[in-house]
């Protein structure tokens, strides 16, 4: 449509409308540099420090990295695991639990933990957080060390990997959710009373109708919450006491650093060549984030493509 | 199977339409009951109040369940089980919220005094009086300064992708690398910006308008989807009225269609400035800490609140008391300004809502 | 069999506002009754009432009685979910389940009383809807393929086998055919004249020569004045009310000199 208009209206000979479109044209450009740039400079600073990673910590990148990389997985899976069955019953108490009247404001309370800065949540996952969960850990470790993720022993400090977790899932909870609810609001009513009138309870409405109808939005969902888990910084860079081994153990006081927060603990100290491996450890951390989002955004248009058909 | 229609069965002579229902104020009483078994069970045996609350919540799902599925069968026990379950989950998710208010606010409130918002931390030792004017406005500044870079790139790039390239290559090109910027991890972008400033300026660089271009990053791809969202709201009959009536499309783009979307687009851009305000990594990569005042983007290191909460509360000094009494209050601080822009960005919404008249 | 309804003094509300008022009627066993009038006059918002469907919008709420078998259907002990499943509905655009096949859609309602049927007890249900609907000799071959598949027509006809699966007393339709082209419209027809022998039917149409045709029975509902609720004008045997109505309302509205 906006191409024959152009034609039909001689665009471009209006010095107006060339100046105008030129300068869209130019910003959209500027993000194309910019994305460009951080794909370039990261490569550039951060290749050094891939070659010469032996010289400065006496083993290869990739030993250096892999124990970080495993850490950031395990720390993002416990949030996922822990934050998925929560965001989905939080988007159905929205979206179809709650009384109308309340809706609004439950969802404005979710989106309130959205805007809690994440070096606050670190704070508080220190002070608060893990304290609490100690006696759990304690628990844990007396009565089922068999399991390994439960070996222990115990901290005591409650600096755990574990709960570094529970403070991710908190942070991805109201993303999530929020994509959920937009997701099962939008089911067809049709739907909805088809299965209601033929005699179905609240619950098996929704799993007629609300879940089949959400299920690839639900998938992506998590799939971008498990994207903001692995790239978040402060909140884990504060609450975990790491050491950089990799263990099974959850609760003990020897745990796996993830690449965000060993940038963010070692950079303000860092120079020469340990910069340069810092920003490769970035690279890493940028490619799984990119392969998760996309996958994610891949899920969500395919079924999009169904759904219109 | 005969081809006539056959005559339905004869259980349809009995229509039951009531059974056996659980009281209206069931969930209340099972509600009471948990929480006493719960208190009284963690009394007696000793347990935190993590261990009482679980145990309730435990206690008020089964019970609940058991008893509608005694009454009213399997189906209505299932229900109120999910009925059940899914609320106690949203409550659950709620007690994070709650005991992290509450801490910021009893820790936080007792710091804060007109010293605390006009002093910086300059040559403070121990309980010598000190404040977050420095980190304030470096906050401000640097905000400020990817406000500055995100708004006009991320508003036009919009208007580029809806109004002139609805199906160029390069409109999809850019669709799609916006959807990665929003995925790219704020470490990485602070990372991204020392990379680019050490090129130019020589290794070891930290400056506050560094910062800027890291959170521009981060807050461009949210000002793009928000403006391309309302950009494709306004109804074409509206651009194509303009366009009768002989107004070149840079006008009608200016006019017409900015205005009716101002109210989205002005939402969108608070929401981002909140969401990128509380950014700490990056800034504490190219920004830096600083204990001094800076007023100049483009020099030196300059201190934000999200920096000066982390280094205050894991390097507080000795005693460590006065450091973590800032940091809390710092947090309350940084906390207020992020609800104060999204409750901003309603408000924003609201008044320059375009008026239909309804 | 098919049970008789009972609707005395009915008001319903939607919030505050009165959507329709004072309605008193008696709906037969095992005959059709068409509800006609105006857009906005309160007519399907009424059909829902018959199955407390309205409850499903926000602030609706019933003052009144509606008795069916006996049973009042507000009283508080009665369960909504056995109302739906004893009074079915069928509805304007037609709604099979996009995700399940044509054979699954037909069993949703069984499949919710009891989960593990036998094949046999299965197959027997889908093939007796089917052709209950008129559809089996067009969709047999091809049972597992999705609903969403087939015409419109036949879309509407599967969710007519679906609503009879479960073996209700009474079948409401809202606007059942305003979405179909005519030849669709004339199977649907013909289907509702073959279902009354078995079910009551109760049937909201905006077509008046529809509500000629297929009804024994018709109520032609009106608003007041704008902006006043809705309300029952005129219920009669369809001959009457199209040969010669009480009201002059009536007569005025099926002459098209409005609405």
């Amino acid at each position: 449509m906006s191409t024959t208009i152009d034609e039909a209206r001689g665009a471009g000979r209006r010095p107006g409308d060339a100046i105008f479109k030129g300068t869209a044209v130019g910003a959209a450009l500027v993000i194309l540099l910019a994305l460009a740039g951080v794909a370039v400079f990261l490569l550039y600073e951060g290749v050094p420090g891939i070659l010469g990673a032996r010289e400065e910590t006496g083993s290869s990148f990739v030993a250096y990295v892999w124990p970080l990389v495993y850490g950031t997985l395990v720390a993002a899976v416990i949030a996922l695991v822990i934050a998925t069955p929560l965001a989905f019953a939080m988007a159905l108490v929205i979206s179809h639990y709650a009384p109308k009247r309340l809706a609004k404001p439950l969802g404005y309370i979710v989106d309130l933990l959205a805007a809690v800065p994440s070096v606050v949540y670190g704070v508080w996952g220190i002070t608060v957080l893990g304290p609490q969960l100690v006696p759990m850990y304690r628990w844990l470790a007396e009565t089922v060390p068999w399991i390994p993720f439960f070996a222990g022993p115990a901290s005591t400090t409650g600096r755990t990997i574990f709960t570094a977790g529970v403070v991710l899932a908190i942070m991805v909870l109201p993303i999530v959710t929020a994509i959920c609810r937009e997701i099962f609001a939008q089911t067809p009513t049709l739907h909805q009373e088809a299965a209601l009138a033929l005699g179905a309870t609240r619950w098996e409405m929704i799993r007629m109708t609300v879940f089949p109808y959400a299920r690839s939005g639900m998938i992506s969902a998590v799939m971008l919450g498990l994207g903001r888990a692995l790239g978040e910084t402060m909140a884990v860079a504060l609450v975990l006491s790491a050491s950089g081994v990799i263990t099974l153990n959850f609760i003990s006081n020897t745990n796996p650093s993830t690449i965000a927060a060993n940038i963010a603990l070692r950079f303000p100290e860092a120079t020469g060549l340990a910069v340069n491996i810092l920003i490769a450890s970035g690279l890493v951390l940028f490619a799984i984030t990119f392969a998760v989002n996309f996958a994610a955004r891949a899920i969500a248009g395919r079924s999009a493509r169904r759904m219109s058909r | 199977m005969t081809q006539t229609l056959e005559k339905p069965s004869a259980s349809r002579d009995a229509m039951p339409l009531s059974g056996p229902r659980l009281p209206a104020a069931a969930p209340y009483v099972v509600g009471v009951a948990a929480l006493a078994v719960g208190v009284g069970v963690g009394l007696i045996l000793g347990g935190g109040v993590i261990a009482m609350g679980v145990l309730a919540a435990v206690t008020f799902i089964v019970g609940l369940t058991v008893w509608a599925w005694a009454l009213e069968g399997r189906r209505g026990g299932v229900d109120r089980l999910a009925t059940s379950v899914v609320w106690s989950a949203f409550l659950v998710a709620l007690v994070p919220l709650l005991s992290l208010v509450w801490t910021v606010l009893s820790n936080g409130l007792p710091a804060l005094s007109p010293e605390f918002f006009t002093y910086s931390m300059r040559g403070v030792i121990g309980d010598e009086q000190g404040g977050i004017y420095h980190a304030l406005i470096g906050t401000l500044l640097i905000t400020l300064g990817a406000a500055v870079i995100s708004i006009p790139v991320g508003v036009m790039t919009a208007i580029y992708i809806v109004e002139y390239g609805r199906t160029a290559k390069l409109a999809k090109a850019i669709t799609f690398l916006v959807d990665v910027m929003t995925g790219i991890p704020s470490i990485v972008a602070g990372l991204f910006a020392y990379a680019l400033f050490v090129l130019i300026f020589g290794p070891g660089i930290r400056m506050g308008f560094g910062g800027s271009v890291a959170l521009s990053l981060l807050m461009i791809p949210i000002v793009v989807r928000a403006t391309e969202e309302m950009l494709k709201l306004v109804p074409d009959e509206l651009r194509e009225a303009a366009y009768a009536l002989g107004v070149p499309k840079w006008r009608t783009i200016v006019k017409v269609v900015l205005p009716t979307s101002l109210s989205g687009i002005l939402t969108g851009v608070t929401l981002a400035v909140a969401r990128v305000i509380g950014e700490t990594a990056p800034l504490l990569i190219i920004a830096g800490s600083t204990d001094s005042v800076n007023f100049n983007l483009f020099a030196d290191r300059m201190q934000t609140l999200p920096v000066f909460i982390y280094y205050s509360y894991t390097q507080p000094g000795v005693p460590p008391e006065f450091g973590q009494e800032r940091a809390w209050g710092a947090a309350l601080v940084l906390i207020a300004i992020v609800m104060g822009l999204n409750l901003l960005a309603r408000l924003v919404g609201k008044i320059f809502a375009p008026k239909t008249g309804r | 069999m098919a049970k008789s309804i009972d609707v005395s003094d009915l008001n319903i509300y939607y919030g505050d506002f009165l959507a329709v008022q004072g309605v008193n009627m008696t709906i037969k066993a095992r005959s059709v009754t068409a509800f006609i009038g105006p857009s906005g006059c309160g007519k399907s918002t009424f059909l829902r009432s018959l199955n407390r469907m309205h409850e499903v919008i926000p602030g609706a709420r019933v003052e009144g009685k509606v008795v069916v078998d006996g049973q009042s259907l507000y009283d508080p002990s009665i369960d909504p979910v056995a109302v739906r499943r004893q009074i079915g509905m069928v509805f304007q655009r037609p709604n099979p389940f996009p995700t399940m096949s044509i054979y699954d859609n037909v069993l949703a309602g069984n499949r919710l009383n009891s989960r593990r049927m036998k094949k046999a007890e299965a197959d027997g249900i889908v093939e007796k809807s089917l052709k209950g609907a008129n559809l089996w000799n067009e969709v047999k071959d091809r049972l597992n393929k999705p609903g969403m598949g087939l015409s419109g027509g036949q879309q509407q006809r599967l969710c007519i086998a679906r609503a009879i699966a479960v073996e209700p007393q009474v079948l409401l339709m809202d606007e059942p055919c305003s979405a179909l082209d005519p030849i669709s419209t004339s199977a649907i027809e013909d289907l509702i004249h073959e279902l009354k022998s078995d079910y009551t039917i109760v049937i909201v149409t905006h077509n008046m020569q529809q509500a000629a045709r297929v009804s024994d029975e018709t109520g032609f509902f009106n608003l007041k004045a704008t902006g006043e609720p809705g309300q029952l004008v005129e219920f009669n045997p369809t001959k009457k009310v199209f040969s010669n109505p009480d009201e002059s309302a009536t007569e005025a509205y099926i002459s098209g000199r409005f609405g």
